[in-house]
C-alpha cells in the first residue's frame, strides 16, 4: 500500500512508530497530485513548498516528542487539502471565481488555524463550483473537476476538488463546506466519507460565506473514524463566530466501536420515491439489510415537508447569497462584478427579488415558516428513532454537461440533502457500493442536533462490515 | 393660510466604547492615520464574521431607558442592503423591526411631550476622502457603534427641536456613553419637516409629503435649516402646490437648504435578519440591573437640587448642565458643611466666579470662600475717624443718600474700606456709616 493511500489513523500510527516520515508521506501526496491533477483538476493551488516545509517541521517535532505529547498534535504531519473557500494567510483563496482570482487573505480561517495547530500539513487549495454554487463541480472559473472513477462523469459539487483529491489519494483528508449537500453529495460520487456537522459545531470564521444560516464546515475522509478524529480538531466554540455553540469538548471517537445493536434507524418514506434511480434504490435496500444484520431496528418514519425543502432552500439560500456577495462590488479585490459567472448572477437576482419589499412576505418569510416545519418534522421523527438513513443523491454521478444548461435539474439533485441544512442537523455520507458501470453510490446517516457521536458509530459499524472504502479508482 | 410645522428627528449618536461594534479594533478613530484601526471584520474581508459588542448593546439600552422606552426581551440584528463605496460588506448591520428600545418619550420645558419611536443599534460606515482626481476610503470609522434615536413628528418649531437636542446631548453625556461632540461627528442630526394647515388640532392627518434635511452637525444649523424650510414650504403651499418629497442639505454659505435627492419611492433596503448573529434575549433582571447602574439623569438631578438645597431653578439649571459641575457642587456642599458655608453661597460662587472645576478641588473652593469672608479687626474709634473723613469728602453722596437714594451707601462703604487699607466686613461698615449719618 502506498503512503498516500493511508487513512489518518494509519498514517498517524506509521509516523508515531517512525515507519516513515511526514516528508515521505507528503511527497507521496504531492507526487500523486503532479501525476493526476492535470487531468482531474482537483486543485486550484498546490502549496508544495510550504507543505514540504511544514512536513519537515512536523518530522522534527515527532523526533523530539515524547509519545504522550504526540497526542497533543492529533494531525501531526498529516497532509490535508482545503476547499478554496477556506481563508489561508498568504495563500491565494479564490472561491473558484475569477472575482477573487488574485485575492490573498491576510488571515487564516479559525478551522485552518486549528488544523495547523494540530500539526496538519496543508498541501493545497481544492477546486469547487464558484462560491459553492453547484452540485456537479463543473461551475468553476478554473475549469471543471473530473471524477476519478470516470472522467466522463461529474465528481459532484460544490466541494468537487476536495472529494476528487481524496478519492485519488492526493491527500489523507480534505475539508469542505456543506450548504445544501456540497460535502455529502460529492463524497457519495467519489466513494469517500463526507461529514456535515451540526450548524454551529464548527466555526465559519474565515470561510467565504455562501448562505450564512445554512453553511456547515465539514470534511472528507476515507473512514468514519477519520471523520471523528478530524472533528475532534475542528469543533468548538469560537469567539470569532457568534453562531458557534458553547458545548463542552467531546471526544468524537468515544463511541465508535460500540456497535449498533438495538439502535432504531428510521427510513423516511418521502426519501424513497419512484423518482429514485433504480440502482440507487437497490444499493440503499442493501444498506438497510446490512444495518439490520448488524442488529439495528429499521423503522418507517415520515418527514412530510421534504418536498417543500428544495423550494424553501432556493429562497433562503439565494437571499443570503445576494447579500453575502454584495461586498464584491468592484471597489476592492481587483475584479468587478462582470467577473461573476451566470450561476452567481442568477442567485444574486433571485435573492434580490425574494428580499424586495412587497415580495419578502410571500417568499422569504414563507420559506422561513417552511424551515420551522421541516425542523419540526425531524424533531417528530427523532422522537421515534435514533438516526435516519437515506440515499445521498437520487442518481449516481451523471455525465459531464448533462445538467449544466438546466439549473432546475441541477438544483433538484440536492433534494435529499438540503433538509438537513435547513434543520441545522448533522449528516454523514458513507460509501454504499457501485453502479453497474462502477460509479460510486452513497448513503447518508442523519441525526438530531449534536448527535455526531452516534453518526460516527453507525458509519463505523457499516463501513467495517462493507469495506467499500477499500475500493480505489483506476486512474 | 395659517400652517403648522410637523417636524420629526433622527439622531445618530456614536458611542465611545473602547472597541468597535463587531470586532476588537479600537473605536477611537478621530484624527488617526487612515486604515490603521482595521481588521478583516471591519474591512468586510471574505469569511469574516461580526460578534456584537455587549457594552454597546448595554449602552444603547441605557439610552432607551433614559428616554422612557420599553425594552423588549427579544431583539435581533438585521442586514440593511445597499451599495456605497464606504460600506465594506455591501450591507450595514442594523435593526429593522425589533429594535432594542421602543416607544419612549421626553418632556420639554413647556410641558410638551415628544414621542420617541425607537432607539436602535447599528454600525458606522467608513469615510470617503476626495483628493483631486481620486477618491480614497478610510475604514477606521467602519464598524464604530452608532445608536439611532428616532422621534415621532411631534415638534412644531425649531426651538423645540433644539431644546430636545440639548437634552439628548446632556443625557448621553450624563450616561457617559458618548462624548456627543458635534464637531467630531459624534452626533449627526436629520430633521424631517413638513407643514399642515393649522386646523386647531381637528385632524391628525400628516401632510402627504416630507422633506428630510440630512447629516447636520450643529444645533444652530438645524435651527436655521428648519426655519428656512418652514418659510420655503409655506411659499410653495401658498401657490397651491405641494413641496417635493426629497432629501435636502444645509448650505451654510448660502444660508439655505439645497435639494440633494428627490425620492421617487422609498428606498428598498431588502432588510432581513442577520444570519451571522443569533437573536438576543434579555431577562427582566438584566434590564433591572442596567437600570440600577444608570446615574441620576439631568431632570431628576435638577428637581432634587432645587428641593434639597432651595436653589433657584435658573441656578440649578446652570449647575446641572454638565454632570461634572453638579457633582462638584454636591461635593463642595459636603466640604462646606463643616465650615458653615451654605449651598446657596457655594452655588453663587460656582456660577458667578466661573470656577474651573477641572483644575480646582471642591475643598479648595470652600477654602477660597472662607478666606474671602475673613475680615480684619479694626479699632472702633479709628473706623469712625475714617468714616467721618469719607463722609466729609463725599458730601454730595451723603446728601443723595439722605434724599432717599439708598444705593449710594454701598459707594461710601467702598470708599471707607479703601481708605482703611484693611479687609473689612462690608456689612459692619455699612451699619456703622448708617449710624454716623443719623
Amino acid at each position: 500500500m502506498k503512503l498516500n493511500q493511508l487513512t489518518i489513523k494509519e498514517a498517524r500510527d506509521g509516523l508515531k512508530r517512525k515507519k516513515f516520515s511526514s516528508v515521505e508521506l507528503t511527497k507521496a501526496c504531492l507526487e500523486q497530485i503532479k501525476k493526476h491533477n492535470p487531468s482531474l483538476n482537483a486543485f486550484i493551488t498546490v502549496t508544495e513548498k510550504e507543505a514540504l516545509e511544514s512536513a519537515k517541521k512536523a518530522d522534527e517535532t515527532i523526533n523530539n516528542l515524547a509519545i504522550k505529547q504526540f497526542n497533543n498534535y492529533p494531525l501531526l504531519g498529516i497532509p490535508v487539502a482545503l476547499k478554496d473557500l477556506f481563508s489561508t494567510k498568504g495563500v491565494k483563496t479564490t472561491a473558484g471565481s475569477n472575482v477573487l482570482k488574485d485575492y490573498i487573505p491576510p488571515y487564516d480561517a479559525t478551522v485552518v488555524r486549528k488544523l495547523k495547530d494540530a500539526g496538519a500539513v496543508i498541501v493545497g487549495k481544492t477546486n469547487l463550483d464558484a462560491w459553492g454554487h453547484g452540485s456537479s463541480g463543473e461551475n468553476s472559473d478554473f475549469g471543471k473537476t473530473l471524477n476519478p472513477w470516470s472522467k466522463e462523469h461529474v465528481p459532484g459539487g460544490s466541494s468537487s476538488g476536495s472529494a476528487a483529491a481524496l478519492a485519488a489519494d492526493m491527500c489523507i483528508a480534505s475539508t469542505g463546506t456543506d450548504t445544501g449537500g456540497s460535502i455529502r453529495l460529492p463524497a457519495s460520487f467519489n466513494n469517500v466519507v463526507g461529514f456535515k456537522p451540526t450548524y454551529g459545531r464548527v466555526s465559519r470564521y474565515g470561510i467565504i460565506a455562501m448562505a450564512s444560516s445554512l453553511d456547515s464546515i465539514g470534511h472528507f475522509t476515507k473512514t468514519a473514524e477519520d471523520a471523528a478524529l478530524l472533528l475532534n480538531v475542528t469543533a468548538g466554540k469560537d469567539p470569532m463566530d457568534a453562531t458557534t455553540l458553547s458545548n463542552p469538548a467531546e471526544d468524537f471517537t468515544e463511541n465508535l466501536n460500540k456497535g449498533i445493536k438495538g439502535l432504531k434507524i428510521g427510513v423516511p418514506k418521502e426519501f424513497v420515491t419512484s423518482e429514485l434511480d433504480k440502482e440507487v434504490k437497490e444499493k440503499f435496500g442493501a444498506a438497510i439489510k446490512t444495518l439490520e444484520k448488524l442488529g439495528a431496528e429499521i423503522i418507517d418514519v415520515s418527514l412530510p415537508h421534504t418536498e417543500d425543502g428544495i423550494a424553501a432552500y432556493y429562497i433562503i439560500q439565494p437571499s443570503e447569497v445576494s447579500s453575502n456577495l454584495a461586498r464584491y462590488d468592484g471597489i476592492r479585490f481587483g475584479n468587478d462584478r462582470s467577473f461573476f459567472g451566470d450561476e452567481a448572477k442568477r442567485r444574486i437576482m433571485l435573492g434580490t427579488f425574494t428580499l424586495s419589499s412587497g415580495y419578502y412576505d410571500a417568499y422569504y418569510k414563507k420559506a422561513m415558516s417552511v424551515r420551522t416545519l421541516i425542523k419540526k418534522d425531524f424533531e417528530n421523527a427523532f422522537d421515534k428513532v435514533d438516526v435516519i438513513i437515506s440515499p445521498v443523491c437520487p442518481t449516481p454521478p451523471w455525465k459531464l454537461g448533462e445538467k449544466i444548461n438546466d439549473p432546475l435539474k441541477m438544483y433538484v439533485s440536492d433534494v435529499l440533502t438540503v433538509t438537513a441544512n435547513i434543520a441545522g442537523i448533522p449528516g454523514l455520507s458513507i460509501p454504499a457500493g457501485f453502479s453497474s458501470n462502477n460509479l460510486p453510490i452513497g448513503i447518508q446517516i442523519i441525526g438530531k442536533q449534536l448527535s455526531e457521536n452516534l453518526l460516527f458509530r453507525v458509519g463505523n459499524a457499516y463501513e467495517k462490515e462493507t469495506m467499500f472504502y477499500k475500493h480505489r479508482p483506476k486512474l | 393660510m395659517n400652517y403648522k410645522p410637523v417636524i420629526g428627528l433622527e439622531v445618530h449618536v456614536e458611542l465611545k466604547t473602547k472597541s468597535k461594534m463587531f470586532c476588537s479594533c479600537s473605536a477611537d478613530y478621530f484624527g488617526q492615520k487612515p486604515n490603521t484601526h482595521t481588521c478583516p471584520i471591519c474591512l468586510g474581508l471574505p469569511g469574516a464574521l461580526p460578534v456584537p459588542n455587549k457594552k454597546a448593546i448595554d449602552w444603547c439600552t441605557m439610552i432607551g431607558l433614559a428616554l422612557n422606552c420599553n425594552i423588549p426581551l427579544f431583539s435581533k440584528f438585521d442586514r440593511k442592503n445597499y451599495f456605497y463605496p464606504d460600506l465594506a460588506k455591501g450591507y450595514q448591520i442594523s435593526q429593522y423591526d425589533q429594535p432594542f428600545c421602543q416607544k419612549g418619550f421626553i418632556e420639554l420645558s413647556n410641558g410638551k411631550t415628544i414621542g420617541i419611536t425607537r432607539v436602535h443599534m447599528e454600525e458606522d460606515t467608513g469615510k470617503l476622502i476626495h483628493e483631486g482626481e481620486s477618491s480614497l476610503i478610510d475604514f477606521n470609522r467602519s464598524g464604530v457603534p452608532l445608536v439611532e434615536i428616532v422621534t415621532e413628528p411631534d415638534f412644531e418649531s425649531a426651538k423645540e427641536v433644539v431644546e430636545y437636542l440639548k437634552k439628548l446631548q446632556q443625557i448621553v453625556r450624563y450616561l457617559d456613553v458618548s462624548d456627543a461632540d458635534m464637531e467630531k461627528g459624534n452626533m449627526r442630526l436629520e430633521p424631517n419637516i413638513s407643514l399642515k394647515i393649522n386646523d386647531k388640532g381637528l385632524s391628525n392627518k400628516l401632510p402627504n409629503y416630507k422633506v428630510e434635511v440630512k447629516n447636520i452637525n450643529s444645533f444652530r444649523f438645524v435651527e436655521k435649516s428648519i426655519e428656512y424650510e418652514i418659510k420655503r414650504q409655506e411659499e410653495i403651499l401658498n401657490e397651491n402646490k405641494t413641496p417635493a418629497q426629497e432629501t435636502r442639505g444645509w448650505d451654510e454659505d448660502k444660508q439655505r437648504t439645497v435639494s440633494q435627492r428627490v425620492k421617487e419611492e422609498a428606498n428598498d433596503y431588502r432588510y432581513f435578519p442577520e444570519p451571522d448573529i443569533p437573536p438576543l434575549r434579555f431577562s427582566d433582571s438584566q434590564i433591572t440591573l442596567l437600570k440600577s447602574q444608570m446615574p441620576e439623569l439631568p431632570d431628576e438631578k435638577l428637581s432634587r437640587l432645587i428641593k434639597e438645597f432651595q436653589l433657584l431653578k435658573y441656578d440649578a439649571e446652570i449647575l446641572t448642565r454638565e454632570k461634572e459641575t453638579a457633582d462638584f457642587f454636591e461635593k463642595a456642599i459636603i466640604d462646606g458643611k463643616k465650615e458653615n458655608i451654605n449651598p446657596k453661597q457655594i452655588a453663587n460662587t460656582i456660577i458667578n466666579k466661573k470656577v474651573d472645576i477641572k483644575t480646582m478641588l471642591p475643598a479648595e473652593l470652600i477654602k477660597n470662600i472662607l478666606s474671602s469672608k475673613k475680615t480684619d479687626n479694626v479699632d472702633e474709634n479709628k473706623l469712625e475717624e475714617i468714616i467721618n473723613k469719607v463722609l466729609k469728602e463725599n458730601s454730595k453722596a451723603v446728601a443723595d443718600y439722605k434724599n432717599g437714594k439708598e444705593n449710594v451707601i454701598m459707594f461710601l462703604v467702598g470708599q471707607v474700606i479703601r481708605n482703611s487699607g484693611l479687609k473689612l466686613d462690608a456689612n459692619l461698615v455699612k451699619e456703622k456709616i448708617k449710624k454716623v449719618i443719623k
